[in-house]
């Protein structure tokens, strides 16, 4: 017999309830009506400010329940709960009759009662709906013709305000934090950590109030005016409260339920109300009387009423139930857990306190220093993933040297199996190693079998190493000619001076190249500026493309394509490529990275046809080479009404400065003029966007296969520092990227993503910023066009044959019909497979 | 001439015209070939037309080995062929033709059959 279940809410716990229970209802005993308030999927509210990033609401969706059995009612409001008919009611007036109900209303955001809250202009931090009234605000203060910054008040400074804070500046503008409580993230951390978070944020142009709170807002000539409680004004074109929330428990209320003393519907360890057809998780729960706002103990609320729902006995576990956070914010990284404020009687707090390095750490141990109780880690929090499990465990080490710089390394081998590798999907290491003695043998294995990882990923790393620990070999070896991969082959290149691929191989490697190794290698030479690519054995190492300097195409013609940087070109240029490509018969389309190929060209006839173009003034435009390709630009402050910045100016600069770079795969890049983003900047492994006073640098953007937006790098530059960053940006992708790898899964597969790309590049934690500028200054300086200097040479002319007995005689299978007024391949034969005709 | 087999030896290139791992294309009677010199110095001679592209270009295809079989790798789609024996690495089912080869005094000559 079906019963049936209602839920009400579809946000990240209630949704992970349903799946749940329907992954382990095998026998249908349920059919389950979801009520949801939001017209929208479900989607990852942790993830909520990435929004504003460009992150879209598909990206952002948990996925739908494609499931017969499962209704989902988007757009709907409960109104009322009759728990004696069990019975619910919408605002439409329908009622739905359940077997069991579970209440997943999650929270609302506390509103602090500040005169002139509603005031247009004020927002919340909750919703996809909040973020987009958000935006719409921010774009139309930035329209406005007057001068001068636009600001953002942001009301709490906890982690939710300063998320907000960080969406803040990735709209343009900029931010004010206030906070009532005397430091930034008062839950989580403490004193000193406040301290250092409070300068790592101000540092990142986000200005901190703390121990001050808003005592009314005003209406001011289009703006708004904060008051502060210490009398100061802020001018503001946005308001957000970000100040906490609070449960969404009036229907329970209203029901008759108990609600906790601070709010929240209560429930027991088997998350259940004292009505026992009615359930609560998530936000919402005040489970024995404490609500938790983080995701995994929701998540793990749903997973025991889903097990209770089945006929199971699971109950909540104090681990279940830990508030341990880490986050990167600002680029800064915070992490707290366990015991952070030492409330345990006789716990002894030890701190190292370094802001010299912008560090802080703190270790929470019991009174005879035997076990761990908790921690805080501000700046510096990649001892998050060791020290955590370990809390209420033996210490493994003395204290101090757990947290001192470059002291103990805590291994993976010191957690027990029992503790939590993953605390938001609470995964033990035992689990993680019962998954790869079953075969899991990468993190994308793991995450798919065991869900580690998959939802704050602080965990990937400790993952890597346990697959490391469990001996699962992770080849980097590039191919079986060497055992290293490209990154550290870079390395040898550049430190030991060598200048050839047989003294390469003939040292580090076996054999003699194949078609993976001898292009990585020959890209590493050019990158190094060890000279012209096609001179003497450099030549052999080129594929195809970079050995006849243009792209081939399936009929073994090539095309070809002039550089025309930012998409500029004069008339008699436009004439040029016109009159080449009919004098040589090329079929000719303009590119994606506004410049014009012009298709058909047989190997034999490129030198003249780049004769023509090199004399006409054009160069290479290495549409052929892993190489900076093109910086496209939108017309920008010099012809649009619109346009805050010269784009063009700017992106003619760039392609002419990063021409011809070899790198591990190819470089594009955009600059737009403003934030309409003509350019597509953003879909560019690194695309520049102006702003009122300056530009935004975003990094890893990829079209493609797996489309994605670029990241914000910094934000307000002036044209000088851009470049500077770009150069190191490039200079360091040159030198540690795997072989064909995009800026995108670069930074991805980067330990510490974007925050440690902007550490190295930004704030030199690595110390190699001058030698990356170093490096880019020498391959500006020593930039050749190619293709001169191939026409230069008679020795790398010849190379340009058809045969070696026939050099003038276009080769017999190439031939054309006219499409559309052009030339295009003729249709093959089919070629027979298989059958060789040996001659005897 | 009816069904004979005359097998002649045609000169094609100097020996020098051949760098190290970098192929050259010839034509002989419109058949297409691809000619290439090891590192070690020696010459292979095979089809110069791409079986699974049609296109005719292995010997525009990067040289190098396979567990120590001297290959090309097509540029296009990038199968790996023995220069050897004309067999794709990647699927034995393919094959290209192989031709004798002979250098003498500096001259490189193929031996065509028919």
């Amino acid at each position: 017999m079906t019963r049936e279940l209602v839920v009400v809410g579809h946000g990240m716990v209630g949704h992970r309830l349903v799946s749940a229970l329907r992954d382990r209802d095998t026998e249908d005993t349920w059919h389950v009506t979801v009520l949801g308030e939001e017209d929208r999927p479900a989607y990852d509210r942790v993830a909520l400010s990435s929004y504003v990033d460009g992150s879209t609401e598909d990206e952002l969706s948990l996925g739908t329940h494609d499931d017969p059995r499962v209704d989902v009612r988007r757009g709907t409001s409960v109104v009322g709960i009759d728990r004696a008919d069990r019975l619910v009611r919408t605002a439409t007036g329908e009622t739905l009759r359940y077997d069991a109900l579970v209440l997943a209303t999650g929270s609302v955001p506390f509103v602090p009662p500040v005169p002139g809250r509603e005031l247009a202009g004020c927002f919340v931090y909750r919703t996809l709906d909040d973020l987009d009234s958000i935006t719409a605000a921010a774009r139309a203060a930035l329209a406005r013709p007057t001068p001068g910054r636009r600001s953002a008040v942001v009301v709490g400074g906890g982690l939710l305000g300063l998320e907000a804070a960080r969406a803040m500046r990735s709209l343009g503008l900029s931010p004010h934090v206030v906070e009532i409580a005397p430091r930034l993230m008062p839950v989580q951390v403490d004193e000193g950590g406040g301290a250092l978070l409070r300068a790592l944020v101000e540092r990142q142009d986000i200005a901190v109030r703390c121990g001050v709170s808003v005592a009314g807002i005003v209406a001011d000539r289009g703006r708004l005016v904060a008051q502060l409680s210490d009398g100061i004004e802020l001018d503001a074109d946005v308001v957000v409260f970000s100040a906490g929330i609070r449960a969404a428990d009036g229907l329970a209320r209203d029901a008759g339920l108990a609600v906790g003393e601070r709010g929240g519907v209560l429930v027991d360890d088997r998350c259940r109300t004292a009505d026992e057809h009615v359930w609560a998780v998530g936000e919402c729960a005040a489970l024995e009387g404490r609500t938790y706002g983080l995701v995994a103990p929701g998540y793990a609320m749903a997973q025991v009423v889903a097990d209770r729902l089945l006929g199971g006995d699971a109950r909540m576990t104090p681990a279940e139930l830990d508030m341990s956070t880490q986050l990167k914010l600002l680029g800064v990284d915070v992490a707290s857990f366990g015991d952070a404020h030492a409330t345990t009687e006789g716990a002894l707090p030890v701190v190292i306190n370094d802001p010299v390095a912008g560090t802080y750490a703190k270790l929470v141990v019991s009174d005879d220093a035997s076990t761990l109780l908790g921690g805080v880690l501000v700046g510096d929090a990649s001892r998050y993933a060791a020290l955590r499990p370990l809390v209420g465990s033996a210490l493994p080490a003395d204290p101090v040297a757990l947290i001192a710089p470059g002291a103990v390394e805590l291994g993976a081998e010191s957690l027990p199996d029992s503790a939590q590798v993953c605390s938001c999907n609470a995964v033990t290491k035992g689990a993680v190693k019962t998954a790869i003695g079953a075969g899991a043998c990468d993190v994308a294995a793991l995450k798919a079998c065991t869900r580690a990882g998959t939802s704050c990923g602080s965990c990937v790393p400790l993952l890597k190493t346990l697959l490391v620990q469990e001996g699962v070999e992770v080849s980097k070896a590039l191919c079986e000619h060497f055992a290293v991969s490209r990154a550290e082959l870079f390395e040898v290149v550049a430190g030991a001076g060598i200048t050839t691929f047989s003294e390469l191989i003939a040292r580090h490697g076996t054999g003699r190249g194949c078609d993976v190794c001898k292009p990585v290698v020959a890209s590493i030479l050019a990158s190094l500026g060890r000279g012209h690519i096609l001179a003497g054995e450099q030549a052999s190492l080129q594929d195809t493309n970079d050995r006849f300097l243009a792209n081939m195409q399936r009929d073994g013609t090539y095309s070809v394509v002039p550089r025309v940087p930012g998409g500029e070109i004069t008339p008699d240029g436009l004439i040029v490529i016109g009159e080449v490509a009919r004098d040589f018969g090329l079929y000719t389309k303009i590119t994606g990275g506004q410049r014009i190929d012009m298709f058909g060209a047989r190997v034999e006839q490129l030198p003249a046809i780049w004769r023509r173009l090199v004399d006409a003034g054009f160069e290479s435009g290495h549409a052929y080479g892993k190489a900076l390709r093109t910086v496209k630009s939108c017309v920008g402050s010099t012809w649009c009404r619109y346009g805050q910045q010269d784009s063009v100016g700017l992106a003619v600069e760039l392609e002419l400065r990063y021409r011809g770079l070899r790198s591990p795969h190819k470089i594009k890049s955009g600059v737009s003029g403003c934030a309409r983003e003509c350019a597509e900047a953003r879909s560019k492994d690194f695309g520049i966007i102006a702003t009122e006073t300056g530009w935004n640098l975003y990094v890893g953007g990829n079209g493609g296969f797996t489309p994605r937006h670029a990241d914000l790098l910094v934000s307000d530059v002036d044209t000088e520092t851009l470049v500077q960053l770009v150069d190191r940006f490039l200079m360091f992708y040159v030198r540690t990227a795997d072989r064909l790898q995009r800026t995108a899964s670069w930074i991805e597969a980067m330990d510490g993503g974007l925050d440690h790309l902007r550490a190295v590049i930004v704030d030199d934690a690595l110390g190699i910023c001058a030698d990356l500028d170093a490096a880019m200054a020498a391959h500006v300086a020593s930039y050749a066009d190619e293709w001169a200097g191939v026409l230069a040479d008679e020795d790398k002319l010849l190379r340009f044959v058809s045969f070696v007995n026939a050099p003038g005689t276009p080769d017999p299978t190439i031939s054309f019909v006219t499409e559309r007024g052009q030339p295009v391949p003729a249709p093959r034969t089919p070629v027979l497979i298989g059958i060789p005709e040996v001659g005897s | 001439m009816t069904a004979a087999v005359v097998a002649t030896w045609t000169p094609v290139c100097r020996v020098d015209q051949l760098e190290p791992e970098r192929g050259v294309a010839a034509l002989l009677d419109g058949r297409q070939v691809a000619l290439f010199r090891t590192h070690e110095g020696a010459v292979h001679a095979i089809g110069n037309v791409d079986p699974f592209s049609g296109a005719a270009v292995l010997s525009r295809g990067i040289v190098g080995d396979r567990g120590g079989v001297p290959t090309v790798a097509s540029p296009v789609y990038k199968q790996v062929f023995s220069l050897v024996d004309g067999t794709c690495l990647d699927d034995p089912t393919v094959r290209v033709e192989v031709y004798a080869v002979s250098v003498d005094s500096g001259t490189v000559s193929l031996r065509v059959g028919r």
